[in-house]
């Protein structure tokens, strides 16, 4: 890609005067987009890290003001957030193990053309992708399943996207040659072995797109959460976070005085709960960004 | 490929023997197949389509706990949905949804094309990626995080309202103001969006043929006129599908977003269809069937709007879904 876009601009490279117009506003433009981008994520940061009362004063604007790391302290100390981290993890792995097995066999099964029912089964994954039954029969469904209040509430649901079903439907159909799984078959090879020996091995890029969608998707949700589980015991680390972050500001009560001494005290927790919560999956992002890149491109195939 | 060979041995009426062989390969190579499909045809019959079958309460006077299908049933046909068009809440929460969604899409279904366009036009490939990486990284933030974020910043004593103060001016608690919540629903949103968005473009515009540019350049198109008239229009086909899918979701917006903002002071304008929904139904004193009736009216909406974006586009370009 690189190569391509050199050798189309490298011969002919003279910019005249309106094209480096051109190309000064296009860096403003970026700039100023990577500033509104940037510049929140930083100020948690130096908010964190700061005097809650030079923050709450406002003199935190560009740097941190009176390091301090009592923020992290404090939120050592809360064993919700701690726990609600480890069940964030449990249903996490769990979704993701699940889903890797539900999701990849299936795709791989879908994008045969000898497929028995091919057509049926094309319809029958893709109407649930225009319509659904809604909130309340969906509640019902997993009421007389019996899975309410269990953590399997929030990790059965999760295990099937249909648009990463056909995403990786389209990637076997894409990347696997239909030459090389003839060729085991002439060999002898079974449909399982061909399977298991020869298309997961060739299929990395894509059981590390699916695992990092399902673990986005289940690290980041809180609403299957809020009306599945009561027990404060099963609370994953987003459904701590809404009672932390989002306590309404019309629930804050009393004279200004106090309201201020909440502020003081909640807010530090806010910024530091922030970073902790969000911290694993923006830290490993760029590492993992071209797997997801990736994603979007087989996404993007099918349309 | 298999497939030509086995149909034309099959469609050979003299070898039988043949014949049979390939039926019992056929078997044979689709039983491990149909295996590998029944944890997938598992997991949407139980929560995709028992949800559907849930939907004939709508049409019913039902009580939490009874059966979907029994003599006892009492079936009060379109009821509960003529009782939704009279409710007070009806118009408010119609055109609080609509109005949320159109002024979201008018901002945010241009800004990632804007953005990708943009990105592509950088000379340097390396600063394209790491803008982008940057761009894409909010997208990882949780609603319920994104949402503490914006408190902490709108919030009565967050950075907005000092930097207020500090010029002299009055503090607002702009999650008490019902006019603030669209602006800030809709641009922290796409704050957290555009990049992501952006992503499909990008792909697109990587794989325009560098051909197209240097014929534009030879007649003497600057680099902007490339932008509109090369970069663009390869990208347009990319566009048209995006639009038809957007505004089939169109009524579909996060209404979990949405929950997590409302206060009390903005409930006029945060009230939205699949909001009220939700407090129908699970909250309060449940009214199910009433509940279910006014999500099936919300979805059989998405259902028609899509057919429709559908088959205009299909009519004006050559492009469609389905």
């Amino acid at each position: 890609m690189p190569a391509k876009a050199k050798a189309a601009k490298s011969p002919l490279m003279q910019s005249s005067t309106g094209d480096k117009v051109f190309y000064a506003i296009n860096y403003a433009f970026l700039g100023l987009m990577t500033l509104i981008i940037l510049y929140p994520i930083y100020f948690i940061i130096i908010a964190s890290i700061s005097d809650p009362d030079a923050v709450l004063g406002g003199e935190v604007i560009l740097y941190p003001v009176r390091l301090t790391l009592s923020g992290f302290q404090k939120i050592l100390e809360r064993s919700d957030v701690w726990r609600g981290y480890l069940n964030t993890i449990i249903y996490t792995v769990l979704t993701v193990i699940i889903s890797l097995i539900v999701t990849i066999p299936a795709g791989w099964a879908l994008s045969r053309r000898e497929l028995m029912g091919k057509k049926f089964f094309m319809i029958y994954f893709i109407i649930p992708m225009f319509f659904g039954g809604g909130l309340i029969p969906f509640y019902n469904v997993m009421n007389s399943l019996h899975l309410i209040n269990t953590m399997w509430s929030i990790v059965l649901p999760s295990v099937l996207s249909v648009w990463n079903l056909f995403m990786t439907r389209t990637f076997f159909e894409s990347s696997i040659p239909e030459g090389l799984v003839e060729a085991a078959r002439i060999d002898g090879a079974g449909e399982v072995r061909i399977f298991f020996a020869l298309v997961i091995p060739l299929s990395k890029a894509i059981l590390a797109v699916m695992a990092l969608y399902y673990a986005v998707g289940q690290w980041n949700s809180y609403f299957n959460a809020m009306i599945f589980l009561q027990d404060a015991n099963l609370y994953p680390l987003q459904l701590v976070l809404k009672e932390i972050l989002i306590a309404s500001e019309s629930t804050m009560g009393g004279s200004g005085e106090t309201i201020l001494e909440q502020y003081r005290l909640a807010n530090q927790i806010k910024y530091v709960s922030v970073i902790v919560s969000s911290a694993p999956v923006i830290m490993l992002y760029p590492f993992v960004q071209k797997y997801f890149n990736q994603g979007v491109m087989i996404g993007s195939l099918k349309g | 490929m298999s497939k030509n060979k086995s149909t034309a041995v099959a469609t050979d009426p003299k070898d039988a023997v043949t014949l049979k062989g390939n039926r019992m390969k056929h078997l044979r190579q689709n039983c491990p197949w149909l295996l590998m499909l029944v944890p997938a045809v598992l997991v949407v019959f139980l929560f995709n389509y028992l949800p559907i079958y849930g939907v004939l309460i709508a049409f019913q006077d039902f009580m939490p706990g009874d059966p979907i299908l029994s003599p006892l049933t009492r079936w009060v046909g379109f009821q509960n949905f003529t009782r939704f068009f009279q409710d007070v809440q009806f118009w408010p929460l119609m055109s609080n949804t609509f109005l949320l969604c159109i002024l979201g899409f008018i901002i945010g279904f241009p800004l990632p094309i804007i953005i990708a366009l943009s990105l592509n036009a950088l000379k340097s490939r390396k600063t394209a990626k790491v803008i982008q990486t940057i761009f894409t990284a909010p997208h990882f933030i949780s609603l319920v995080v994104l949402v503490g974020m914006l408190t902490l910043f709108f919030g009565r004593y967050g950075l907005v309202n000092n930097i207020i103060a500090g010029i002299g001016g009055e503090r607002v608690s702009y999650f008490l103001e019902s006019g603030a919540f669209r602006p800030m629903y809709i641009l922290s949103s796409n704050w957290q969006d555009f990049g992501w968005s952006a992503i499909i473009y990008i792909a697109a515009l990587a794989n325009v043929d560098p051909g197209l540019h240097e014929a534009a350049i030879l007649d003497g198109a600057s680099r902007f006129q490339r932008v509109i008239h090369v970069d663009l229009p390869a990208i347009m086909p990319m566009v048209s599908v995006m639009l038809i899918m957007s505004i089939g979701g169109l009524m579909g917006v996060g209404y979990e977003k949405a929950l997590l903002m409302q206060t009390d002071g903005n409930l006029g304008v945060s009230e939205l269809i699949a909001t009220y929904v939700y407090k129908q139904g699970l909250t309060g004193v449940p009214d199910q069937a009433y509940a279910t009736a006014i999500g099936l009216f919300n979805s059989i909406i998405n259902v028609v709007l899509l057919i429709i974006a559908n088959t205009t586009s299909k009519k004006f370009s050559e492009t469609s879904l389905f």
